[in-house]
């Protein structure tokens, strides 16, 4: 399944790119060399980046150009790395972020 | 230690860069995107004499002309703090520091967003998100989105979307909220809808130009505003209808939609679902200011320009030494405004590092920008030439007294 605008009426073909091979969550990928992490993660349909540290909802991109943060993921070994604006490359390991312990005891009624 | 840096390598950096390297001055661009052209690359509209506006290619042209005049360029570069020390400029990226006696920022806008519940699945973004994933990186957004929010900007990227092969369900406003404001309005709307009533579908301007004049007409004319919505490039717009709530399980499965009478009040028992695969809210452009702001430089809140304003003239200088301004920093406009700033803080940047005789071209350069903004096709505000006077009278108003000592 590909999300590719491959023909598009005014801006032509699509530019043909050199294909490599990632992996995001330990499950293989292809994308373009180049392209940015979270665009080739949607041309694969992965919308889904990371979970919310507290609360663990998912979460994927909101802006798309590096203002919001909500699209961080780990690639090889770096935290918090914006992936719509990040440049994809051969043989990168991406993992999503989870949810993180917190030292702030929850008092809702349910733990008393 | 370089000549002059500048960040933001959008229509206003990047313009600037050429301009001070005509003059033969070395110049920096930095910027944290992988691309130059900054939001000009989304941009693709037909232009009234029927050519292409097309931010790829126009992007591709300046970022061209920069390397040719020498300009170095440093893509994937984000900025994290500014210092200002014995008259020289510090600039801390991610990767080096570098110092100058001449900073330009022309970081751009960033879009403000509309909380809406459901707002943080996957699959929700910004309708400039959709327009970049579409325009420049060729991946669909999704195959059938919602737009919240009818402005100008989601109104142009809806038809882009369309353009590439994808499905818009609807264009609907927000539910009203404390946060919403105006663009919950459906009489506001319409009001700034009618002001682009020249991009807007015929079937508005059918509604009558004339009819809307006046107050009573504009609430007669929401209130008979078509239930079904009003079709723009197949595209319904309902300005009488409200997305009260995404929903999905993991990721965007549809919203859920209500009738809103004339104030944007919901009227009970009308909610429909509207499946969509994505979702897009547009709340409208606001001028991105942060790094502005850790310099010392004086803001003013000024509506007409979208938000907070750092002060400065019409040479694109600020009331700090060697600090310059351009473009979407200095209030919401389109490229060619934004280009024809930075052309003129290029050549005041010229000037202050010793140029003689330049006094003609930049007056030249700064009837260039009014020019421009009086020509602009898409106008983001409708009172922008009173933003800019308000600019230019808080500008006076700061200086007087510190020319009086």
């Amino acid at each position: 399944m590909t999300q590719r605008i491959v023909d598009h009426p005014i801006l032509g073909s699509i530019e043909e790119k050199e294909q490599v091979s990632f992996t995001f969550n330990e499950k293989e990928y292809y994308g373009m060399n180049g392209e940015p992490i979270a665009a080739a993660l949607l041309a694969n349909g992965v919308r889904t980046l990371r979970h919310h540290e507290e609360k663990a909802t998912p979460r994927g991109i909101y802006c798309n150009i590096g203002h919001c943060f909500e699209c961080r993921v780990t690639v090889d070994g770096k935290q918090g790395v914006r992936s719509c604006l990040t440049p994809l490359q051969e043989g990168m390991v991406i993992e999503s972020g989870g949810t993180l312990p917190t030292p702030v005891k929850d008092w809702s009624a349910k733990n008393e | 230690m370089n000549n002059v840096i500048i960040i933001g390598a959008g229509p206003a950096g990047m313009s600037a860069a050429i301009a001070c390297a005509q003059k033969g001055l070395d110049v920096v661009v930095i910027d944290e995107y992988l691309k130059a052209g900054g939001r000009l690359l989304g941009q693709l509209y037909e232009q009234p004499d029927g050519s292409w506006w097309n931010g790829i290619e126009e992007s591709a042209r300046l970022h061209q002309q920069a390397l040719d005049l020498g300009v170095q360029i440093q893509l994937n570069t984000p900025v994290n703090n500014i210092e200002h020390h014995d008259g020289q400029w510090t600039i801390y990226t991610e990767h080096e520091t570098l110092s100058t006696n001449h900073l330009l920022l022309a970081t751009g806008a960033a879009e403000s967003p509309i909380p809406v519940p459901g707002w943080t699945l996957p699959g929700v973004m910004s309708v400039g998100a959709a327009q970049v994933m579409t325009n420049v990186h060729r991946v669909k957004p999704g195959e059938r989105g919602v737009i919240i929010g009818v402005n100008v900007l989601s109104s142009a990227i809806a038809m882009e979307l369309k353009l590439a092969g994808i499905d818009v369900a609807c264009m609907a406003l927000p539910k009203m909220s404390q946060l919403t404001d105006q663009q919950a309005h459906p009489k506001h709307v319409l009001d700034s809808l009618l002001h682009v009533s020249h991009m807007a579908p015929s079937q508005f301007v059918k509604l009558g130009s004339k009819l809307m004049k006046n107050d009573f007409m504009k609430k007669l004319g929401v209130t008979f505003y078509p239930k079904r919505g009003v079709n723009m490039w197949d595209i319904p717009i309902q300005l009488r209808k409200a997305v009260i709530e995404i929903y999905g399980e993991k990721q965007v499965e549809g919203v859920t939609v209500a009738t809103i009478d004339s104030n944007g009040e919901i009227v009970a028992g009308t909610e429909e679902n509207v499946e969509a695969d994505f979702v897009c809210i547009a709340g409208g452009l606001y001028p991105l200011a942060e790094l502005a702001a850790l310099t010392g430089c004086p803001f003013y809140l000024i509506e007409e320009l979208g938000g907070y304003i750092p002060l400065h003239n019409e040479r694109m200088e600020t009331p700090l030494d060697g600090l310059y301004v351009a473009g979407n920093i200095t209030g919401i406009e389109g490229a060619k405004v934004a280009a024809a700033q930075g052309t003129t803080a290029g050549l005041t940047i010229a000037k202050q590092a010793g140029f003689e005789g330049l006094d003609g071209e930049i007056e030249e350069a700064i009837q260039v920008v009014e020019e421009t903004r009086d020509q602009s096709y898409i106008q983001f505000h409708p009172e922008v030439n009173k933003g800019r006077e308000m600019v230019k009278e808080k500008w006076e108003e700061y200086v007087l007294p510190l020319r009086s000592i």
